[in-house]
């Protein structure tokens, strides 16, 4: 066991407490974007296609503006153009041509927006669309990717049906993604009715694509195959899965001397300004979101998991029809809206050769995976499918092929993992078949396949290095795990008694798990008091909060005498980092502990002005800033009122080169109010940051309904240094419900021949509920700082969705056996149908069923 | 026209406060006057804006319509009683359970707090084609889009189809027939009492209704005689969730045994067919056997005879025959703790 890195004892920092938003949530006073209202304010609501890929030829509107309380329509023509965007990252992805507007001519989904009524109330647009006749033209329509790429296959657009990703031309900017037209041959589809995946050709003859954009590769993969003494060669569909927010894309706007104000459900609050500005077209000479022009309110988001992480392009339509009508407008997004219009995660398909010694290590992974993308910006699913699979099984060798088909369905986004979730989905039923054949306990073939320090992660970049991560101890984790799950003691039990059967499975998961470069910003003021502007968005994770205790806790101030400022960007917020891809916590405790050492540096300042001698003779504590070892000091709200005489960089008068316009705007306006400390987060990181679960479940099956409970389920993480534990472990188990959704139920159903959806509700998309997760359900935090950051804290978001997946999955064929099922969900019918049958009986690779 | 979904249309209110009232209403509106019992049902169809009725007549300011009370041995529950209240009620737990735990798998806490037992033997067939507002058999159409070779019709019907191949999704339906309730009905003209078996219709006899309620018609009580009190009693619901979910597939039987062997049977399963099915096949080949697991084996085999799976149900064969074996011969329960 290597010596591991321990952190400091904190006074806060991995401490419980109650965050100052929760009595407002649990009581009700909590105002979300639909619980607000504004004088004279109007209503909206939506016209959805009924069909899942037409054009619109002629609108006839004018029943519907003839009727009493109708103020005014908005349609496709009143739409700013595409504009650019922002990944997960906060890196801009420019605009594509084909991306969406908001409402459409051009209805590539069935439920996409085509137009909004606007009028004084819901009851009226809905009368007055019901009165919109819309002369259609039916065009060709797809909703299954395999479907689409047979030879004379629909195409899900009328340019085409996959993506291609151009190759950037020398010093450059990524020019947008093009849709061509890929359609593979007869031959290719040999094996379907096997269950077999088809594994056509990638692009169509002739296109040129971004490297490694549909492939790549590093090590021997063939040789790495001829070694093994097991090869496996596995086909896995994962399931389309809606975000399902309990909140929907709600948001109300207005307009007031120039600037749109915009109560909204967003992840994100300070980021959410630039993508409200893209889209509405509010930009400066430089092409440029003008953020001046934007106000954005969120204090509470019910959910987001990646459908918000900018809130959402839904939000321009009430913004849009308030500058139209003159009146703030109010646009509530129904459930059934909200499945269309709400994002999901894209389903992978994939078939997967892997390579196995007889003790067990992975030689190498051949990996090819069609990804359902939806009808619009091709989304990263595939790729990182690839990438965090090379990063969690570290094989000596493996290729990635992937192949990004569009089809007539609701758009895709980011779901907590994105691509992270399908490829350990993929793998983790490889695992567990190879436990099996091999005779090597599970727990051992995940630990002896697993990363460790800065382990390896994706293909080689230009310069022939591969990527690598700031740590990985995933292997503590699943030792934590065996020992706490009882998993020895498990597994000795009898597999079948009565009409029952029990299994356990372990599962390993891993995703990014923060990014670096923003800021921190906050008051100390004469009272002594801390006011903490916070960028961050409060969508459920606490992280706008828990990331400034960091604040507290480095100028050891009690968390009482601190204030968090947010859910509002007039409020003079900074920078901040858009919470998505569990960026938060990790970039967030660093910007905090940027500007904490800001303060620190400038009370010390101020304490050697006053008392003489070094800023370096004096420290921070106790509320105090006074000499080392004891002497002279003052109170923190004495040195604010000194900061404050002082004005220039001490109060805010001032601000640093090097944080970004957005921060450097509100500290100006916060100047004079005490001692400002601002700073961004410059602190070296060397590797890409990365979280990690290890899940273990244990499953008893009805061998005679199907039906199957999960006994017990617990995830063990390495997350780093543990920050605030009860909303961890609320991330952790949250997490791991919404990946065990994926195992046990969750799913679209579209009629192929209709292009419809059957399933858009609740009661048929089935997330699960309070009853289908088990009695015990625990979890278990390392608490290992990681080396590469501050505090130490990673991000948590992500990870505990694959391994709450896979650990059931793999519990379900420690009980029934490889040959069962092919997909998930595993529902009963598939399991009663394969056991009746002695073999797989679901059909593996027609989408949604 | 366009549609709009999730806004309910406009439509007039009774609220009446007796069952005359009620009755006088129906009759005045006929065709045009909706019924509403819990809304579980009824507010889907309307805020989907499927269903545009003149009139709702409101039942729940009724308290003649709610309660379980005691009469000859066996209880009569108003068909406005909760599906909590039925749950609830100590007489039906100790004399009729199978009817307890049928309306406890129903649904959720918060529906069972709203939905009623009449509402939930009268509701709709939940096909996804015709719920979703598609022109097909049951809607008036010419067609049936969920037996087509693309449609997608796991939850559908094995047994019975006619047509249309919708499921009576009623988890109380099959206790009640397996206890040999009556269904008490009244309209301007009178009343009548109808076997619970005979209250549900196929398709064969109506495809655009899944009971005998005609216009005008009111669901007031529903009886349980004594004939089955404290028998052997069988409930199982088989559903994806654990909670907020339609049976893929329930069954309720009781048995009187004596001395080992089956002397009386009453045997129902729902969600195979357009109707609640009566095993009568079954109760005849069992009578007079003993309850053990051959006579549920042989039970279960007979019980899918003449199953026709669709497309993507056929695992309800199985599972219906798997029921139907436990409901007479037990359940083999693991021996773990």
């Amino acid at each position: 066991m290597p010596d591991l890195p321990k952190h400091p004892t904190y006074k806060l920092i991995g401490k419980n407490y109650t965050t100052p938003d929760l009595v407002a949530k649990v009581t009700g006073k909590a105002k979300y974007a639909e619980d607000y209202r504004a004088e004279g304010m109007l209503f909206a609501k939506l016209l959805l296609s009924p069909m899942p890929h037409a054009r619109v030829r002629k609108i006839d509107a004018s029943a519907a503006l003839a009727m009493p309380g109708v103020k005014a329509i908005l349609t496709g023509d009143d739409m700013p153009k595409p504009a650019d965007s922002l990944t997960d990252l906060g890196q801009r992805i420019p605009a594509n041509p084909l991306g969406e507007r908001g409402l459409t001519n051009e209805p590539v989904y069935q439920g996409e927006p085509i137009l909004a009524v606007c009028a004084v109330d819901e009851y009226t647009c809905a009368e007055a669309i019901e009165k919109i006749y819309i002369d259609f033209e039916r065009l060709p329509h797809v909703v299954d990717p395999l479907v689409s790429l047979r030879p004379g296959g629909p195409n899900a657009r009328v340019e085409g049906n996959v993506w291609v990703r151009q190759p950037t031309p020398q010093g450059q900017q990524a020019p947008p993604p093009l849709v061509k037209e890929l359609k593979w041959t007869e031959a290719d589809f040999a094996e379907y009715e096997k269950g077999r995946l088809p594994m056509g050709k990638l692009r169509p003859d002739g296109v040129t694509v971004a490297p490694q954009s549909d492939e790549w590769s590093f090590g021997d993969v063939e040789s790495g195959l001829k070694k093994a003494d097991l090869v496996l060669d596995e086909t896995f569909t994962t399931p389309n899965t809606s975000h399902q927010t309990l909140e929907t894309r709600t948001a109300m706007a207005y307009w007031q001397n120039g600037k749109v104000y915009v109560h909204c459900s967003t992840q994100s609050t300070q980021p959410t300004a630039p993508a409200i500005a893209r889209w509405l077209g509010l930009l400066d000479e430089k092409g440029f979101p003008d953020v001046s022009k934007v106000v954005i309110i969120s204090e509470y988001t019910g959910g987001g998991f990646g459908s918000k992480i900018t809130s959402a392009i839904s939000a321009i339509i009430p913004a849009m029809l308030s500058r139209k009508t003159g009146a703030p407008v109010m646009m509530r997004v129904s459930r059934e809206e909200e499945h269309f219009i709400g994002r999901a995660r894209p389903s992978i398909q994939g078939r997967l050769k892997v390579g196995f010694t007889k003790e067990g290590k992975i030689t190498a992974v051949d990996m090819f995976v069609i990804l359902d993308n939806g009808p619009y910006d091709p989304q990263g699913d595939a790729n990182n499918s690839g990438r965090m699979l090379s990063l969690m099984y570290q094989p000596e060798s493996m290729r990635w092929r992937g192949v990004t088909v569009l089809t007539n369905t609701p758009p895709r986004l980011s779901q907590s993992q994105p691509g992270g979730f399908q490829g350990i989905a993929l793998m983790e039923p490889i695992l567990a078949k190879a436990s099996r054949k091999l005779g090597i306990d599970q727990v051992a073939l995940h630990r002896m396949n697993a990363p460790e320090g800065k382990a390896q992660i994706g293909p080689p970049a230009a310069n022939g290095k591969r990527a690598y991560v700031t740590s990985a101890y995933i292997k503590e984790a699943l030792d934590r795990g065996q020992e706490m799950f009882e998993w020895d003691k498990r597994k000795a039990q009898p597999k079948r008694s009565g009409t029952k059967a029990r299994g356990i499975g372990v599962a390993t998961s891993c995703f990014v798990g923060g990014s670096v470069g923003f800021d921190g910003l906050f008051i100390i003021k004469p009272d002594g008091r801390i006011t903490i502007q916070s960028g961050i968005g409060n969508l459920g994770t606490e992280s706008v909060h828990d990331s400034h205790r960091v604040v507290a806790e480095v100028l050891d101030v009690p968390w009482e005498k601190c204030e968090v400022v947010w859910g509002n960007t007039s409020k003079n917020l900074p920078n901040s980092s858009p919470s998505g891809g569990s960026q938060t916590t990790h970039a967030m405790t660093r910007a905090a502990w940027a500007a904490s050492q800001d303060a620190k540096k400038k009370l010390q300042e101020i304490a050697a002005k006053e008392f003489g001698g070094n800023p370096d003779d004096y420290e921070v504590a106790h509320e105090r800033v006074a000499r080392k070892g004891g002497g002279r000091g003052m109170t923190l709200g004495q040195a604010a009122q000194r900061a404050i005489e002082m004005g220039g960089l001490y109060d805010g008068h001032e601000v640093p080169q090097g944080i970004s316009a957005f921060t450097a705007t509100s500290a100006k306006a916060l100047a004079g109010q005490g001692l400002l400390a601002v700073a961004k987060d410059t602190a070296p990181r060397d590797g890409a940051t990365h979280s990690y679960v290890a899940g273990f479940a244990e499953v008893e099956v009805d061998l005679e309904t199907g039906k199957y409970r999960i006994v017990d389920y617990m995830a063990v993480a390495d997350v780093g240094t543990i920050i605030h534990p009860r909303s961890l472990g609320g991330q952790i188990l949250g997490r791991s419900t919404l990946g065990i959704g994926h195992a046990i139920g969750q799913k679209w159903v579209y009629d192929q021949h209709y292009g419809i959806a059957l399933a858009k509700r609740f009661h048929h998309n089935k997330p699960p509920t309070i009853l289908d997760l088990p009695v015990k359900m625990t979890w278990e935090a390392l608490d290992i700082p990681d080396p590469e950051t501050p505090v130490g804290a990673r991000g948590i978001g992500e990870p505990p969705v694959g391994a709450g997946c896979c650990a059931i999955l793999n519990a379900l064929s420690d009980a029934l056996g490889d040959e069962v099922f092919r997909r998930a969900p595993v529902n009963l019918d598939t399991i009663l149908a394969s056991l009746e049958a002695g073999r797989p009986m679901e059909e593996g690779l027609t989408a949604h069923i | 026209m366009a549609i709009v979904r999730d806004i309910m249309p406009a439509f007039e209110l009774f609220q009446p406060a007796n069952i005359g009232d009620a009755i006088g209403l129906l009759d005045r509106y006929g065709s045009d006057a909706w019924v509403l019992a819990g809304g579980l049902d009824s507010f889907d169809w309307l805020k989907d804006r499927i269903k545009k009725p003149k009139v709702v007549v409101d039942l729940s300011q009724i308290k003649e319509l709610t309660g379980v009370r005691e009469a000859n041995g066996g209880i009569e529950i108003g068909a406005m009683t909760t599906l909590t209240e039925v749950v609830r009620h100590p007489v039906v737990k100790e004399k009729f359970s199978i009817l307890s735990t049928g309306a406890e798998v129903a649904a959720s806490p918060q529906i069972r707090n709203q939905g009623t037992i009449g509402g939930n033997v009268s509701q709709d067939a939940r096909c996804w084609y015709y719920r979703g507002g598609w022109k097909c058999y049951r809607a008036g159409g010419n067609v049936c889009f969920a037996d087509t070779p693309t449609a997608v019709n796991r939850e559908h019907a094995i047994l019975g189809a006619d047509r249309c191949v919708a499921v009576n999704p009623s988890d109380t339906a099959p206790a009640l027939i397996a206890l040999e309730a009556q269904m008490v009905i009244r309209n301007s003209k009178g009343e009548r009492v109808v076997n619970a078996e005979d209250y549900f219709i196929g398709p064969e006899i109506d495809i655009t209704r899944m009971n005998v309620l005609g216009p005008g018609d009111l669901l007031t009580t529903i009886r349980i005689p004594s004939t089955w009190a404290g028998a052997q009693f069988y409930f199982e619901k088989v559903r994806d969730r654990q909670v907020w979910d339609f049976p893929l597939l329930n069954v309720a039987s009781a048995m009187v045994v004596s001395g080992g062997n089956i002397e009386r049977i009453r045997i129902a399963v729902n969600a195979a067919a357009a109707r609640p099915l009566r095993l009568t096949a079954v109760e005849d080949a069992v009578r007079g056997k003993p309850n053990n697991p051959a006579t549920g084996e042989m039970a279960g085999k007979i019980a899918v005879e003449g199953a026709v799976p669709l497309r993507f149900n056929g695992y309800k064969v199985p599972l219906m025959r798997n029921l139907v074996k436990r409901a007479i011969g037990g359940v083999a329960e693991a021996t773990w703790a």
